[in-house]
């Protein structure tokens, strides 16, 4: 049976507030409240994107969320969504059940500067949720090992139960040519082996050479904060610190203004920045 | 004597007691006239059927919190400035259907979004409210993503703009350069003059749309006095500002004031009412409401204006982002005069006074302001 | 002695400390290799060591009765344990265990707390590096207090 959906491209190309159907293929538990989607698109729809971007997924009648992508963005048959539970919408999409269908708006937003890093080691530090829209960075990075230096990952957790992708974190902590550190903030003493403390500990022992590395940091922004006074301690530059921010969002094609961080739009200047576009104003309390 | 081919920027003269027969050119055009009338006790934006629907003979007296209306001796249509709306209820609706979806048995499909949007003809857009039609455009047009509604209205517009004659109370249109004369974006532009027992419009052409109205109206042309008669009124305006607001460097002296304590202070007073942001003609935040039916059948994504004033607007990961009204005016006010000059090339604030005269506490953007130049003034001195 | 001497002076936490105080340090320290799983101290004991950590993890643990231990901080190749020698009254508030073979620098508490009544400087000198090892701890136990991924409504 050919469950491909047809769509009507004009309608959305004109119109960037109406979304497309995308059949689900699969929703797997990544943690309690925590599941990975993979997407099948309409009929002729390009699923180009690049590593940092987000889609505005639907649940019918229920309401819109900010997702960022978390897939491999060499995949082109099919998207891939990491979604925490935490509101009715994400709720409604985490109960998403294969062949159901969900709206999808995108790709918004600004991506990792992948390109622009080459040739630098590249320090990950990914906290919590933080490590989905790192992933396809860290996909893009090894997909082109060669065009870079050192490659470190940083990812922190809350507990081992909570830890994201583990079968990938094994695999990749099997390769020598990357460094994969994991910690979570507490953990029962009889069953994890691995570090126990915020991940900011972990990051005086970051192996990059600090004259030619850049930085990718993604997790709530307290963590971010922390992360970012450490990685200067480290002695990286602010210009090559790279953040993804997070706000409130309706529309992410700037026209609802929630999503302001200043004069930034997370949604299109955003939500990549680097460290050293955005320094006063992460520094400025309510803004 | 009606001329054939009125080029753009030509001048004529439209007497009072033809002004009915553009109405009735614009109507006969299938146009829906938009323009002020008379409501409530203020002078609001709503259908125009006839000529008389205009405030004929009213005035509005307009100061911080207060707005009332009065009689003139006069039986000026236009003399009076702006109220509690704006163009933008038109353009960009209180309240607009995105669209509808419906299930199906293998998920969900969206109907066609085939809007049926009325042709407006906008009566009596003052300098102002051109202005700020065209920072609204440069928001929801001429950015990275098209608003396909906004444009729609936009396209079909006719705008029949009037120079102010005289200012409000709260006006300071002069210091954002603004007004009080029209100068681009309209279709026609009217400066209405009364003098002894005459009664004329000198009536700019801004369109070819514009003079294709205009020539099959009764009209002539204008004489040196005529001219100077519309201007002496136009200057008039502009000698009349209630308010003024120094723009040198503003952007920089917000962007540096992050931490000032005139925040707190105008805390103390603002009611977080969201007045401003409401009648503000460039306020532009919305929020998207996904709805459904009980059956659970049909849904709808609804937009409704928002204002940054809410909680809800920042809020994320359980709780809001600006959570103080501290921080929620100054993100008001520093968007407005600051941010917007990075986002959009230039400042979100036309100088209408609105946000002054529909404040329920009388806070003034213009003394806000103010009150951090002197205290950085004073600091250096 | 003279291999504890040399570990000692290429480690950064006893940079900038005077040789001759390294030297006394030194005689107060000795190599130790615990295995996987043996603790290398316990709740309640008196601190009467601190450790210089050279190979492989340690488990810093409370067990809290109906949940079992509870780990709530690793130390690994590099870090210093053991600060509580520094402050009155001088006992372990919680287990430390290793996670796999380790190897460490021991120090003797008591003998390093006779020199540094016998030079107080030397004391300073500790004392000033062990405040910053307590400070660093204090400040990331804030931030797992913080409980950045947690669901906060």
């Amino acid at each position: 049976m050919d469950t491909t959906i047809s769509m009507d491209a004009s309608a959305t190309t004109l119109d960037p507030m109406r979304p497309l159907p995308y059949r689900v293929r699969s929703c797997s538990r990544e943690t309690h409240d925590t599941r990975t989607l993979v997407l099948e698109p309409p009929r002729g729809q390009s699923l180009a994107f690049a590593p940092g971007q987000f889609n505005m997924l639907y649940a019918f009648g229920v309401g819109e969320a900010p997702i960022s992508i978390s897939g491999d963005p060499l995949e082109r048959k099919a998207l891939v969504h990491t979604v925490r539970a935490v509101g009715a919408t994400s709720r409604a999409i985490c109960g998403a059940k294969p062949g159901q269908v969900l709206g999808v708006r995108g790709p918004f937003g600004s991506p990792w500067p992948v390109e622009q890093i080459t040739g630098q080691d590249v320090l990950i530090v990914a906290g919590g949720i933080g490590l989905a829209p790192l992933r396809p960075a860290i996909y893009h990075l090894l997909a082109h090992r060669s065009e870079y230096g050192r490659i470190v990952l940083m990812y922190g957790a809350r507990t081992p139960q909570d830890l994201l992708y583990l079968k990938e974190l094994e695999r990749w902590r099997s390769r020598f040519d990357l460094q994969v550190e994991v910690t979570v903030d507490s953990a029962s003493g009889k069953d994890w082996l691995g570090n126990v403390g915020v991940v900011t500990t972990l990051i005086p022992k970051a192996n990059v050479d600090i004259h030619h590395a850049a930085a990718l940091v993604v997790g709530p922004e307290i963590m971010m904060r922390f992360t970012l006074i450490e990685l200067e301690k480290l002695g990286i530059p602010r210009e090559r610190m790279y953040v993804s921010m997070e706000r409130n969002m309706k529309c992410a094609i700037g026209h609802c203004g929630h999503c302001q961080y200043g004069p930034h739009f997370i949604c299109k200047d955003g939500p990549v920045f680097s460290y050293a576009r955005i320094q006063a104003l992460f520094k400025t309390r309510e803004v | 004597m009606p001329s054939s081919g009125l080029s753009v920027g030509q001048h004529l003269i439209l007497e009072r007691a033809h002004l009915p027969s553009l109405f009735e050119a614009l109507i006969r055009k299938r146009y829906q006239l938009v323009g002020p009338t008379v409501k409530e006790g203020a002078i609001v934006y709503d259908r125009l059927k006839k000529v008389e629907d205009l405030p004929a003979g009213w005035t509005d007296e307009q100061e911080a919190a207060s707005y009332r209306l009065k009689k003139r001796d006069d039986a000026a249509l236009f003399g009076y400035v702006v109220g509690p709306h704006s163009w933008k209820k038109y353009l960009f609706p209180p309240q607009l259907l995105l669209w509808g979806a419906k299930r199906t048995k293998d998920g969900f499909k969206l109907t066609q979004a085939q809007e049926e949007v009325p042709p407006y003809a906008f009566i009596g857009v003052r300098a102002c409210e051109l202005h700020a039609i065209a920072i609204q455009d440069r928001v929801f047009l001429k950015d990275k993503y098209q608003d396909p509604h906004y444009k729609a209205r936009r396209d079909k517009a006719f705008i029949v703009a009037v120079n102010c004659t005289q200012a409000g109370g709260t006006c300071f249109c002069v210091s954002m350069k603004t007004g009080p004369k029209a100068t681009a974006g309209f279709d026609l532009a009217m400066t209405e003059v009364l003098e002894g027992r005459d009664h004329y419009f000198v009536v700019q052409i801004g369109s070819a749309k514009g003079a294709s109205v205009m020539e099959k109206l009764p009209h002539k042309t204008p004489d040196a006095g005529h001219l100077q008669a519309a201007q002496a009124r136009e200057r008039n305006a502009a000698g009349q500002m209630g308010r003024s607001l120094e723009t040198a460097g503003i952007k920089e002296l917000l962007y540096r004031n992050y931490g000032h304590p005139q925040w707190e202070e105008v805390a103390n007073r603002c009611l977080s009412c969201a007045n401003c942001t409401m009648v503000c003609p460039t306020c532009f935040c919305s929020t998207v409401e996904d709805v459904t039916d009980l059956s659970g059948q049909q849904a709808q994504r609804v937009r409704k204006w928002d204002s940054c004033f809410t909680m809800d607007l920042s809020y994320i990961h359980g709780g809001s982002v600006r959570a103080s009204p501290h921080s929620r005016y100054r993100q008001w006010m520093t968007h407005k005069l600051a941010s917007w000059i990075d986002q959009f090339g230039a400042s979100g604030c036309v100088g209408c006074g609105r946000c002054i005269t529909w404040c329920p506490v009388g806070i003034d953007i213009t003394q806000e302001v103010l009150a951090i130049r002197r205290s950085e003034q004073s600091e250096t001195a | 002695m003279e291999n504890v001497e040399r570990l000692l002076m290429e480690h950064p936490f006893f940079q900038g400390l005077d040789p001759r105080y390294l030297k006394e340090i030194a005689g107060c320290a000795r190599e130790q290799t615990f295995k996987a799983g043996e603790f290398v101290f316990r709740e309640g004991e008196m601190s009467s060591q601190f450790w210089l950590i050279r190979h492989g993890k340690v488990s810093l643990e409370i067990f809290v009765p109906g949940r079992g231990p509870i780990t709530f901080s690793t130390l690994g190749a590099g870090d210093v344990m053991g600060w509580s020698w520094t402050v009155a009254p001088f006992t372990k508030q919680y287990d430390g265990r290793a996670l796999e073979l380790i190897r460490t620098l021991t120090f003797d508490a008591m003998c390093i707390r006779t020199k540094c009544d016998e030079e107080p400087k030397l004391g300073y000198e500790l004392y000033k590096r062990f405040s910053q090892v307590i400070g660093k701890r204090l400040q990331a136990t804030r931030m797992q207090l913080l409980d950045f991924y947690g669901h906060h409504d």
